[in-house]
């Protein structure tokens, strides 16, 4: 358990946080540019001072008055926008300049799992200026990782790759988060990166904290940000079914139902999340015949929203323990009618695998 | 070409010289560029201004305090008789003083600029990787301040080597332990013995030379490495 309460102020800017955060899985700071996300994982590492208040770690105390464990002494890693190697430095030594710096007795990661795992066998003998940013990138997490951290923190670590070196990393951070036990606070101002890797969700506006929960809750929750947008989504928590279900296809398995998507290299059993788009998924009272589409998931309404977009609606779907949304018109609505409590079948028109 | 030997004792105190100076010159230069790279004290405009003194100074008038101050009767030179150790006017240790004080600039600013060039990001990602305030001092700025580095060496050495209006006030003019090549010079020409000036002037141009072109080749080379 991360626990904090403080606050600080820095010129007209002023952060409040009061948190208890999850020390396991994925938990982002999401929040616009400006929103204090970078300076709360700041204050997390003691790069900056809180002025008032505390905050621990698993009952460690960081920081309160003014006691202050210096970041050195911190058992964490911390990931930051730019991969900042060394560049004085080798591949290898930046690797292992924390490695060494790491107790023995602590070390419980090791040069050639770290390597294999962020695939930088063939980069040890370069310098960090031969890399390309995802390199760099995948570097600077290795050499983080080698300090066997406790808490990972990474400050947007995407934010400046392009497009292909993100999809580059982004199969490393999920691979992270499986393979190895290690509690990740992660920065983003990006949903796709949030909806992919986070657990938990900690929504921050001009310096407070707007909401935090688990991303599911507060992906769907109607007075959050996320449902006011054309790009309202949900996620789900899914299981590989089946790798090779035919015709191209892989099913999976979501609370007992099934659904079909196109394969896409994952293994039976494997866990995924699908995100599904609110204006994707369309609502029948009865299970539809002769149609093209595929997947037809029987759901519950929670309850029924307005929208943006004044001539639709937002209505929040159960299914077992997982939310999710369905954007349709006002007059289907009203004609069909739909409302809280009823049995519907949501018809899924595009599904995004993570 | 022969040099006098008196010549050539001159020469081996301007050497000698310009290494010790040099040497306890970046010793207290490192904290104090350190300092001044990383603080945001209100003191450090003052310490800015007082460091690069020197800069606008007439040597001369440096020299003639300083003589004052180390002299038998001066605050610094009387305490050291008291305590028995001696004054320090018209001594090596007071010429190597006063040349640390002309140089400090030279070898200050320098460095203070490397410093700040090599903190910032690469060092809070040194922190994060257990490195204590020291350790991140020696294996993160050191190494990436080296062209600083190598610059306030050689800035402080040839400084010192040119050096005549200060060290004769402070060391006056004694052969074989505050004769400096440079004075000796001005004997030569004061002497009208021209051929022995030249001699000497002419060591002093090669050594210079040679010394520049060992910078500029090292220079080269740490460049290669930073963007290898």
């Amino acid at each position: 358990m991360l626990d904090l309460d403080f606050q600080l102020q820095r010129g007209e800017f002023r952060l409040q946080a009061r948190l208890q955060l999850p020390t396991r899985g994925v938990t982002a700071l999401f929040g616009r540019s400006g929103s204090g996300k970078t300076t709360l994982l700041r204050c997390l590492a003691g790069l900056e001072r809180i002025e008032d208040g505390y905050l621990k770690f698993n009952s460690q105390v960081w920081q309160q008055g003014r006691y202050f464990v210096p970041l050195h002494q911190r058992p964490l890693g911390y990931v930051f926008q730019e991969a900042s190697l060394f560049p004085h430095l080798s591949v290898r030594k930046n690797l292992l300049y924390g490695y060494q710096r790491t107790a023995k007795s602590e070390r419980k990661l090791h040069p050639e799992e770290v390597t294999r795992l962020l695939g930088l066998e063939a980069l040890l003998d370069h310098w960090p200026a031969q890399l390309s940013g995802g390199q760099r990138q995948r570097v600077a997490l290795g050499r983080s990782l080698l300090t066997s951290p406790r808490l990972l923190l990474m400050d947007e670590p995407l934010a400046s790759l392009d497009t292909t070196s993100k999809a580059e990393i982004l199969p490393f951070l999920e691979r992270l988060k499986e393979e190895l036990e290690i509690p990740i606070i992660y920065v983003s101002h990006a949903l796709e990166e949030v909806t992919r890797l986070a657990d938990h969700l900690v929504v921050l506006d001009q310096g407070r904290v707007l909401a935090q929960g688990p991303l599911q809750e507060l992906l769907t929750h109607p007075e959050l940000p996320f449902t006011q947008t054309q790009e309202a989504s949900s996620v789900l928590e899914a299981q590989v079914r089946e790798a090779d279900a035919g015709e191209g296809m892989t099913a999976l398995e979501v609370e007992g139902q099934t659904l079909l998507i196109s394969r896409c290299g994952l293994n039976e059993g494997q866990k995924t999340r699908v995100r599904l788009l609110a204006r994707d998924v369309v609502l029948a009272l009865k299970p539809p015949e002769a149609i093209s589409l595929l997947n037809c998931l029987e759901t519950r309404i929670v309850d029924i929203q307005s929208d943006p977009n004044p001539s639709q609606l937002l209505v929040r779907l159960q299914m077992g323990q997982q939310t999710l949304l369905a954007r349709v018109s006002r007059r289907s609505v009203q004609r069909l009618p739909l409302g809280p409590g009823m049995k519907t079948f949501a018809l899924i028109k595009g599904v995004a695998v993570d | 070409m022969l040099l006098a030997p008196s010549d050539l004792t001159a020469l081996g105190v301007t050497l000698k010289l310009a290494v010790t100076s040099t040497f306890f010159l970046l010793l207290l230069s490192m904290p104090l560029a350190w300092w001044l790279a990383q603080s945001q004290s209100r003191f450090k405009v003052l310490v800015e201004a007082l460091v690069a003194l020197p800069l606008v100074l007439p040597p001369t008038v440096m020299g003639f305090y300083l003589l004052v101050l180390l002299g038998p009767k001066g605050a610094l030179g009387g305490l050291l008789e008291s305590l028995g150790i001696g004054h320090l006017a018209f001594t090596f240790t007071g010429l190597v003083l006063g040349s640390m004080l002309f140089s400090l600039p030279f070898v200050v600013q320098p460095l203070q600029n490397a410093f700040a060039a090599a903190g910032g990001r690469v060092l809070e990602a040194a922190a994060s990787l257990r490195a204590s305030p020291l350790d991140r001092f020696f294996t993160v700025v050191l190494p990436l301040s080296r062209r600083g580095l190598l610059t306030a060496c050689v800035l402080s050495f040839a400084h010192t080597l040119g050096e005549f209006g200060m060290l004769l006030m402070i060391g006056g003019n004694i052969p074989g332990r505050t004769q400096v090549a440079s004075i000796a010079i001005y004997d030569h020409v004061e002497a009208m013995d021209y051929a022995a000036a030249h001699q000497l002037s002419l060591v002093l141009v090669a050594a210079s030379f040679i010394l520049l072109m060992l910078v500029f080749a090292l220079n080269r080379r740490f460049q290669g490495v930073n963007l290898a």
